[in-house]
């Protein structure tokens, strides 16, 4: 007997968008503490917000292990794949909104293959000319150079037009797939390989305070930048003839969010090699939640970034302990049923215009 | 608000489309730009809220010179309705509504109790504020279009560019929109198709062909049947109902006697060398 599940006439009711921004970011706050407690070595909750309190109060390091654990090795992680989350939503959100087009996201401009060709090369070679930082930069570098050969090809007389810019932008992905899959399959090495493939995939494995830094600054900055101009994107969004007609200088906003997108991603992915998935769907998650308009689409886009990725890390790293998974295997499989759920849900047809 | 377009002309992909065209609004009166398809209707337009650049040629707001103003400037006092426009994502009347206020913003983007008020005025005007808070994609092709002239109202603008501003709505919504902008107290420069709105509604008729300006002056001096008949190729006959205008149109047909196809409009010599 086949049981025919029906399909409940869904729609969930609006939920106040003060209501909802506390709830997540309650729900981010809870996410950090008991994310850093999951582990090979469980800590309760409250343990961890003891130690957390100790340290952020300005307490010294213990000798206990348990502080170990959380403060050096757990809790920097767990900050990060925030960021990272936050961050790359971010920058989904605005590519979608720059070249008008919902299946847009850094990848498409080709940034993340831009990255990895630069990440690559670091590994096969094994250099490490600029010590720690080498892998990074060079990522942060491969990413800049991607984008600023993808917007030199897709710009006529300084106008950026944003059909050229997906399809320069996704040529030139495959190009640097290419390069990286030659460099690949020509290295010996089997664990420079292994590496490359993990990298490939994305990860945060090896996180400490020190990484942290930079792509904090550059996502807060980035994220406080881009609420200040969201009516200007609103604006964006409707297209060259409308928003010129609106008093926008769409090239030069367009230039500069862009911009903003490679400082963030070529940030991001140096640190955490090519996560994918979470910049093409938390920014559809966030406007099924609270609508198109970006003053309270993007503030929802970054905490929902942030709670995803954070947990798509959990998983990698728990999943199949001592062992990790690629972070992207996660955000894939986690993040499509989650799309599609809420896409059921909440109905795609608000987003299509008859 | 004054316009002056002064010796125009624009060049797409090598091709003149609008040539050395010179019109002048003057304040508070209402033109209507007539012409076939591809006369250069839009493109004039376009050039007059900034989204095409002329290659040649000057356009003056008040006297000054549009082209050298920052484009928010320009926008300020200058409200644009166009024929088709994708609302991209969804936004809601209101939000779509507060568009219009773009480029009165700030820095920080914020909406003054001047931009909130304008905001307000422009959904009344148009009977939208019970729909303040529907997405615009959920309503029909009348109120859409009247969601987007309230949008171009929100701005407050002294001069409002209507282009085909009424295509695909039906008669009654055709006449709410001209009804409304005729009452405004601003400049309204509209490309129209059809003769019957142009000769109702505006006070000053401009009719272009190929690019160029062919007639400019009162409706009832430039809508003639033989400026119509010449411009359009057509047969038109003129007749007033109540005092106002109206025409009734024929195609101009070179072979008579045979059914008006295409070819007996516009390649006669064509059609002579078939039937050898």
């Amino acid at each position: 007997m086949i049981a025919i599940a029906r399909r409940l006439p869904v729609r969930a009711a609006a939920v106040p968008y003060p209501a909802l921004v506390v709830v997540l970011t309650a729900a981010l706050g809870l996410s950090v503490v008991i994310a850093t407690g999951l582990g090979p070595v469980g800590i309760p909750a409250g343990e961890v917000a003891g130690i957390l309190a100790h340290h952020l109060t300005g307490g010294g390091d213990s000798t206990a292990v348990s502080d170990l654990i959380v403060w050096r090795i757990r809790f920097p992680r767990v900050l990060l794949s925030a960021v990272a989350g936050a961050g790359l939503a971010l920058a989904g959100a605005i590519v979608q909104g720059v070249v008008r087009n919902p299946v847009a996201d850094p990848y498409l401009l080709g940034l993340s293959h831009g990255a990895s060709v630069g990440a690559v090369l670091v590994l096969t070679t094994g250099t490490t000319v600029l010590g720690a930082l080498t892998l990074p930069l060079a990522a942060f570098a491969g990413a800049s150079v991607a984008i600023g050969v993808v917007l030199v090809m897709s710009s006529l007389q300084g106008r950026l037009l944003p059909v050229r810019l997906i399809l320069v932008g996704v040529a030139f992905g495959h190009l640097f797939a290419g390069v990286t899959s030659f460099m690949l399959s020509r290295t010996d090495s089997s664990s420079a390989q292994q590496q490359i493939i993990f990298w490939l995939l994305g990860g945060l494995s090896g996180t400490n305070w020190a990484t942290l830094p930079i792509p904090s600054a550059v996502v807060g900055v980035a994220a406080g930048l881009l609420l200040l101009r969201a009516r200007r994107l609103n604006a964006l969004v409707l297209g060259e003839e409308a928003s010129a007609a609106l008093g926008l200088n769409t090239g030069r906003q367009r230039w500069y969010l862009l911009l903003l997108v490679t400082l963030l991603t070529g940030t991001i992915v140096a640190v955490s090699g090519g996560i994918g998935f979470v910049g093409l769907i938390v920014p559809h998650l966030a406007r099924m939640l609270v609508g198109a308009d970006h003053r309270r689409m993007l503030p929802v886009t970054v905490v929902l970034g942030a709670l995803f990725l954070l947990w798509a890390d959990v998983a990698a790293r728990t999943l199949t302990s001592p062992a990790e998974l690629p972070i992207g295997v996660l955000t894939a499989f986690l993040g499509v049923p989650c799309f599609l759920l809420v896409m059921r849900a909440r109905g795609l047809a608000t987003q299509e215009t008859p | 608000m004054r316009l002056d377009i002064d010796d125009v002309s624009v060049t797409l992909g090598g091709q003149d489309v609008v040539a050395e065209v010179s019109l002048t609004v003057s304040s508070g009166t209402f033109t209507a730009l007539v012409g076939p398809n591809g006369s250069g209707k839009s493109t004039l337009l376009r050039t007059v809220y900034r989204a095409l650049r002329p290659v040649s040629g000057t356009i003056r707001l008040d006297g000054r010179d549009l082209w050298s103003m920052p484009a928010a400037h320009a926008a300020r006092g200058v409200g644009v309705l166009m024929q088709e426009q994708h609302a991209g994502f969804e936004f809601t009347v209101a939000e779509t509504v507060a568009l219009g206020r773009t480029a009165h913003l700030g820095f920080f983007d914020r909406l003054t109790t001047t931009d909130r008020a304008a905001i307000a005025e422009a959904l009344d005007r148009t009977g939208l504020a019970p729909y303040a808070e529907r997405r615009v994609g959920g309503l029909s092709g009348g109120e859409r279009q009247r969601v987007l002239l309230a949008r171009a109202l929100a701005g407050r603008p002294r001069l409002l560019i209507l282009d085909e501003p009424t295509n695909h709505l039906d008669v009654r919504h055709q006449l709410d929109i001209l009804e409304l902008v005729r009452d405004l107290d601003v400049t309204v420069v509209a490309a129209l198709h059809s003769l019957d709105l142009a000769a109702t509604y505006a006070d000053t008729v401009a009719v272009l062909k190929e690019g160029r300006l062919v007639a400019h002056g009162p409706a009832a001096d430039v809508l003639t049947p033989t400026t119509i008949g010449e411009v359009f190729q057509v047969e038109a006959t003129v007749h007033g109902v109540g005092g106002r205008p109206g025409f009734v149109l024929k195609p101009r047909c070179l072979c008579p006697g045979r059914p008006c196809h295409w070819s007996c409009r516009t390649r006669p010599e064509a059609l002579l060398s078939d039937a050898h």
